[in-house]
């Protein structure tokens, strides 16, 4: 005898209602994570840095959601304070290099900023949200395909992403307020820096794919001079008392 | 008995040493195979640890030996020749399903998930080494098995199959290499089993198996390059191929054409060049790179841009001048060289496969680089070429040669180069004419550590050559990507120094250090926060160069001929502190090789004493008899001399790298002679017993191991220095009559010791041999670590010493 209330359809609203919960779970549980995360990120910059991350950049790691960008083996590990693999030789960088970086480019609303080398999309999402207008280039064709449909499932339209080589950059949407170029170059393009305008801010990770060892941040003057900075990320003294 | 049972022939003939010997070559070749097909598909260092810990399934063996002694033996005829095709079948299997494990190398840090894989992959590695050892240990452990004659056996193969492991190399790529080790493992099975009288079944297995080799699917050979690996990274970007392939026992040679999207490849070139890069291929070794090809049409005009990188100072000191590039690679510095109007280069390539695809197949696209007016192209070790060759140049350039990638992660950390050492740098100088330079480029890298160790060793080498101030006669250059530094005999001229500042100014360069410069026209360009580069270096050059060095938290103090180990950088103390600032980066700073050397003894050391106690306990059930007095002694004598042989052997073979000059063929030639004539003295330990009583003989060999070792420890070097100009067959032949005697004396103790366990306690004897397995693993991972310390004198005394320890531990 069936018992009253347990009708199919009741098991199927039963089961709509789980995992509507379950979603919210999982949506909260990650919020929590990302939030642990942007604690995290906020105290290893208090400790090692020279100074505390904007709290725009900080909202924006915090509203990007990381597990989306990488791949399911590796989601459990999407807010810990480490690189990730995503495949294709690619990594997603460590959140606080990610934070580091933006805070560097110190782009706000309005501003236009070209990315080389997209990868999963997520430091283009993450500038997105500081919202700016980001045109991404990714040079191997499976990434910048699965960037572009994952950046417009979760609405960052904001964001453009092209297929192609990033030597030239992109010349009908320059110049741009700021060109963050992840993908490893042995020279620093000419073309990129003819792009940025006057008092832009380029920053380039230099080190190997899973450790960003310094960062080179190349400014350009009113007067479209070009100066660079070498960056540790780390504050490191390599001497110990006495000298 | 059953062992009764067996032939004549495998009881006391030549027939089952024989299999000994074509096994133990089998499993070394296998060896020496797997580290090359590691260093392609991830790292070598990475290689060094899996295949290390791999080796401890000849420890292995003598566990499973004493657990099932009994079974084992009573079925010896059996389990040999199985035991020799188990390897036979095992070799290539594990390595195809090693292939399939997903270990990343660089994420082992951050992943626990990838130490398990990572137990899968040495898992699979060691087994057909657990085969191979068991079948030898096998053959020792039985009755009134003639000891010195197999161990005698097992020394001789095992050294000539580390030379036929380079001779497979030579001819063919290591995967097919491996299938022929593994049909002689299968053959090794068939003597074996002709031996045991089990002659048809085992025969037909034996000989059949090889023949089926080459029915093996194609696809098979391919391998699985890890996807962060250079060449696999060039390979994605569309429209990449590979146009050539060579292999050999120095590296897989790759090149690269990618006509869609222009490789483009200068390092450190100027921002303020305005000059177009002409066509490029890619040159990777190992999957490692690239290094450009460039198209070169015989119009050396649309060159320009190699005047725009760090590399090109030296030529804006010189005029017209004759060049030595070391490490001439793919072409760019001998193009360098002649774009700057150089009259004569030496361009000189260790690797012959580079160089016979400059000379051959990619000729035209060079334009006959190494057959221009002026060029000689020299295949030939850098050192050996310096030392041999008594001409004299304006400019000694010692050429970037390594990619960034590998530089950054600090992955040659463990790799012994002679290319940066003070006395390299002492025979660099020594080739140069009056006003000549040498000038040497590395990568930059924060906080500074290659160009502070090279001004270290720089001020090592100008002191040794009795110059008062060092600091007069050093130059350093700092670009955004790779510094440059210049070392002279005479001190730096004012209009040289002009012409360095003109150089540097124009390029948007920053002087690091110049004699007679002022802090604040350092860091003018690539902005640090401090001007470390310069600070540095004055400190380098200055009073107290010692106390900087030792303050320093990364290891700068110069490499030497017996501690040349250029890239280690890290320091043990400076550890716990980057390991502390992961959540920033810290990681990043860290030099892999070390880490992952500790990270192999330490391992070794916990499976090995694991695989060392195991069979303790049954061994105490099976014989009440056996002291623990005596348990002790047969593991201080065995692990003794398994620590002092691997200890002695690697230190030796580094000092004769160097002398030999060509460090595959080297090794090969220095493994083959210490393992042969060591083969040689087990079997000549039955002659010598007839002759003198066993302790005399066994004092006699420790006596003649201390007085070799120390003394070719305090005469090698300047006996080595002196014949450096011989030719190669000469050199081998030097260096073959030095090994010998000492190799002789170190193949004696072990088959004296397994020869009074078999006969005073034979239940015993897998045990040793499992002891001395383990601890060869630990001694080869410990000797490396030691050197990289003490340098490898260290190593020899330290050996010396646990050798004569044997004297009072003889079981």
């Amino acid at each position: 005898m069936k018992e009253p209330g347990w009708s199919a359809s009741a098991w199927a609203g039963q089961l709509a209602l789980s995992c509507l919960l379950l979603l919210g779970v999982a949506s909260a549980d990650e919020a929590e994570r990302r939030a642990a995360m942007i604690d995290e990120v906020v105290a290893t910059q208090a400790r090692y840095g020279d100074r505390p991350f904007t709290p725009e950049t900080l909202a924006a790691l915090g509203h990007t959601e990381r597990h989306r960008f990488v791949p399911t083996e590796v989601r459990d590990a999407a807010y810990a304070n480490r690189p990730l693999p995503i495949g294709h030789g690619q990594t997603i960088s460590q959140p606080f290099i990610v934070a580091l970086m933006t805070d560097l480019l110190r782009v706000g609303s309005g501003d236009r900023v070209l990315e080389v080398g997209t990868g999963s999309g997520y430091q283009a999402a993450v500038l997105a949200e500081l919202d700016v207008t980001v045109f991404t280039l990714e040079i191997v064709e499976p990434l910048a395909v699965e960037a572009r449909a994952r950046l417009a499932s979760l609405g960052y339209d904001r964001v453009t992403v092209r297929h192609g080589d990033g030597y030239y950059g992109w010349p009908g949407e320059g110049p741009f307020d700021a060109v963050i170029v992840t993908a490893a170059a042995s020279y620093i393009p000419p073309p990129l820096v003819e792009q940025l305008r006057p008092g832009g801010r380029m920053v380039i990770p230099i080190g190997s794919r899973f450790h960003t060892q310094h960062l080179m941040l190349v400014e350009k003057s009113a007067d479209g001079t070009p100066t660079v900075r070498q960056l540790l990320p780390v504050r490191f003294v390599p001497l110990t008392g006495g000298h | 008995m059953r062992h009764l049972l067996l032939s004549e022939r495998a009881h006391g003939g030549w027939t089952l040493a024989f299999a000994v010997g074509l096994l133990a070559g089998a499993a070394l070749a296998y060896e020496v195979l797997l580290v090359r097909l590691f260093a392609i598909l991830q790292w070598h260092h990475f290689a060094y640890m899996v295949i290390s810990l791999a080796l401890l399934g000849f420890g292995a063996s003598g566990t499973l030996v004493a657990l099932f002694r009994e079974p084992l033996l009573r079925r010896f005829e059996w389990a040999f020749p199985s035991a020799a095709m188990a390897f036979a079948v095992g070799a290539p299997i594990a390595f195809q399903l090693a292939q399939l494990v997903p270990v990343d190398a660089l994420e082992l840090l951050w992943s626990p998930r990838q130490w398990l894989l990572l137990g899968v992959l040495y898992l699979l590695l060691a087994l057909p080494f657990l085969f191979a050892a068991t079948a030898l240990c096998l053959a020792l452990a039985r009755p009134g098995a003639p000891v010195h004659r197999l161990y005698g056996a097992d020394l001789a193969g095992s050294g000539l199959g580390a030379l036929g492991s380079v001779v497979l190399l030579e001819v063919m790529p290591p995967w097919p290499a491996l299938l022929v080790v593994a049909a002689i493992g299968a053959i090794a099975a068939g003597v074996g089993a002709l031996a045991c009288t089990l002659r048809i079944r085992w025969l037909v297995a034996a000989f059949l198996l090889p023949l089926l080799l080459p029915g093996l699917p194609r696809d098979l050979g391919d391998l699985e390059i890890s996807q962060y690996k250079a060449l696999s990274e060039m390979l994605r970007v569309p429209g990449t191929h590979v146009v050539a392939e060579r292999s050999g026992p120095l590296g897989l040679v790759t090149v690269v054409a990618s006509p869609q999207v222009p490789l483009r490849h200068a390092p450190g070139l100027s921002l303020t060049s305005k000059a177009h890069l002409p066509e490029q291929m890619a040159l990777f070794v190992d999957g490692n790179g690239p290094s450009a090809i460039n198209r070169f049409q015989y119009d050396i005009r649309p060159f320009a841009y190699l005047g725009d990188t760090p590399e090109a100072l030296p030529y804006a000191l010189l005029d017209a001048p004759r060049v030595l590039v070391l490490g001439a690679g793919s072409g760019t510095e001998v193009l360098r060289a002649l774009w700057h109007g150089a009259v004569a280069v030496d361009a000189v390539e260790l690797n012959p496969l580079v160089a016979e695809l400059m000379t051959q197949p990619f000729a035209d696209f060079v334009g006959d680089l190494y057959a221009q007016p002026g060029v000689r192209l020299h295949v030939d070790e850098a050192r050996a070429f310096v030392a041999r060759n008594q001409v004299h140049y304006d400019l000694v350039q010692v050429a970037l040669v390594d990619g960034f990638g590998a530089a950054a992660a600090g992955l040659h950390a463990l790799d012994e180069n002679y290319l940066y050492t003070v006395e390299a740098f002492g025979r660099y100088l020594d080739r140069l004419d009056d006003g000549g330079l040498l000038a040497i480029t590395r990568w930059n890298r924060l906080p500074p550590r290659d160009s502070m160790k090279l001004v270290a060793t720089a001020r090592a080498t100008l002191e040794a050559s009795g110059i008062d101030r060092p600091a007069d006669h050093v130059v350093l250059l700092r670009g955004w990507k790779t510094h440059t530094l210049l070392v002279a005999e005479t001190p730096f001229s004012p209009g040289q120094l002009a012409e360095v500042r003109r150089f540097a100014s124009g390029h948007a360069f920053d002087l690091a250090w110049l004699p007679g410069m002022a802090r604040d026209e350092a860091n003018r360009f690539n902005v640090l926060d401090t001007p470390a580069f310069h600070d540095g270096a004055r400190e380098l050059l200055g009073e107290d160069a010692a106390g900087f060095v030792d303050a320093y938290k990364f290891d700068i103090s110069p490499a030497t001929d017996d501690r040349p180990h250029f890239f280690q950088f890290l320091r043990l103390g400076t550890l716990p502190e980057l390991f502390s600032k992961r959540g920033a980066g810290g990681l990043a700073l860290v030099d892999w090789g070390y880490p992952l050397l500790l990270a192999a003894l330490l391992q070794a050391l916990l499976l090995g004493a694991l695989l060392i106690l195991l069979p303790l306990r049954a061994l105490r059930r099976h014989h009440q008899g056996t002291e623990p007095a005596r348990r002790w002694t047969v593991f201080a004598y065995f692990g003794a001399i398994g620590l002092a042989f691997m200890g002695l052997e690697m230190a030796f073979i580094q000092k004769l790298v160097l002398f030999l000059g060509h460090p595959v063929r080297a090794v090969a030639v220095a493994l083959a002679g210490f393992l042969v004539s060591a083969g040689i003295g087990s079997l000549a330990v039955e002659r010598l017993l007839a002759w003198r009583r066993e302790m005399t003989v066994r004092h006699g060999a420790l006596v003649g191991i201390a007085l070799l070792g120390l003394g070719y420890l305090m005469l090698l070097p300047g006996l080595f220095e002196t014949l450096l100009a011989w030719p190669d067959a000469a050199r081998i032949a030097v260096a073959l009559a030095v090994i010998a005697p000492l190799g002789f004396c170190m193949g004696l103790p072990l088959p004296l010791g397994l020869r009074r366990v078999a006969a005073h306690a034979p239940e015993a004897l897998p045990w040793a041999w499992g002891i001395n397995g383990c601890a060869s693993v630990v001694g080869a991972v410990l000797a490396a670590l030691l050197a990289l310390h003490f340098g490898f004198g260290a190593v020899v005394l330290v050996s010396v010493w646990l050798y004569l320890l044997t004297a009072v531990c003889a079981p």
